[in-house]
């Protein structure tokens, strides 16, 4: 009895438990206005070490070490583009998931446009295609098809 | 457009498209290219592991060298050291940067398995990590005699490494070194 007892408020428990909030540490801002920066930084710095998480997201030691230093960096009094410039500095614009526009990232930037002109275009190129594709017929095919049809209908 | 062409469109989009995704079979997505090639050697004030004196840049630099980035934490780091112990020994210069770790667990790794460094750099908080844009261990850089990053290796060093990558930079840069 005892023993149930124990084992049903184990497994009460457990149902109670919450699951651990992804990111791990909280940290104290001097103002407002900073905690709101540093979410929108930590949104937008990519961890180095993950493929495709932010640093806000990912818990990866780098990622711990690179919100510590956003943290910093932000109650020093530095501006966001100073900050996203320190951190370009060291991992390249792949830290960023707006990366600034270049030689490099152009491709990135443009793609979706020129995807979309060229979907767009194509469209309408099939579009016109099919509306001319019902030919009139020129005078004689409709003589000949009247006299096709009334061929059929004598038959019939 | 001919008739004909438009029937091979779906063939020539799908060629297309094959081409991409061969090309990215062979691709390594975790390849990324370090910010800091060609770029000098952060400026660093921490200590050595051995002795706990202050160390800095101007200790380090001066002549062409490995900067091999590890930790005790670091599983690949323990396969590597074996042959950066061959390296040291064949006379390569390497530099530890001993990158987040405890120092009485890093002492013991170096006597337990060998010590392949002419020094090894403390970087208990990871800010030199950061400078150099360290996102994990091990890393290795490549820097020549003017203290200046020639190249950043991520991962294991193993001979195919060295010899295949690493191995013709380090002969570039040191007959840089003795031309001019």
């Amino acid at each position: 009895m005892n023993l149930l007892r124990t084992t049903a408020l184990t497994l009460c428990m457990l149902l109670l438990a919450l699951p651990a909030a992804a990111v791990i540490e909280s940290y104290e801002f001097s103002e407002r206005e900073l905690e709101t920066r540093y979410r929108a930084l930590s949104q937008e710095l990519r961890c180095p070490k993950c493929q495709n998480q932010n640093i806000a997201d990912s818990n990866a030691p780098i990622s711990q070490d690179l919100r510590r230093l956003l943290h910093q960096q932000l109650e020093a009094g530095d501006s966001d583009r100073e900050i996203l410039e320190f951190m370009v500095a060291r991992y390249g614009e792949f830290v960023r998931y707006r990366p600034a526009f270049n030689s490099a990232t152009a491709i990135l930037w443009l793609a979706p446009g020129l995807l979309l002109l060229g979907g767009a275009g194509g469209l309408l190129m099939l579009l016109r295609g099919r509306k001319q594709s019902p030919a009139a017929l020129d005078s004689d095919d409709q003589a000949r098809l009247t006299v096709l049809l009334q061929t059929v209908e004598k038959d019939a | 457009m001919a008739p004909r062409l438009k029937l091979f469109l779906p063939l020539i989009l799908f060629l297309v498209l094959a081409a991409f995704l061969f090309r990215g079979l062979s691709l390594d997505p975790m390849a990324m290219p370090s910010a800091l090639i060609d770029r000098p050697l952060p400026d660093f004030q921490l200590t050595e592991l051995a002795d706990d004196r202050p160390l800095t840049r101007a200790d380090v630099i001066g002549e062409p060298a490995l900067f091999n980035v590890w930790a005790t934490w670091c599983i690949s780091c323990r396969v590597e050291h074996p042959y950066l112990q061959q390296l040291a020994d064949s006379g390569v210069p390497i530099y530890g940067i001993n990158y987040k770790d405890e120092d009485a667990a890093a002492r013991r790794w170096l006597r337990d398995l060998g010590d392949p460094y002419r020094a090894n750099i403390v970087d208990r908080e990871g800010t030199l990590g950061v400078d150099l844009g360290v996102y994990g261990a091990p890393e290795t850089y490549l820097v020549d005699a003017e203290g200046v990053i020639r190249y950043r290796h991520v991962g294991v060093i193993d001979e195919r490494v060295w010899r295949d990558t690493l191995e013709p930079l380090w002969r570039e840069v040191l007959a840089l070194e003795i031309l001019p």
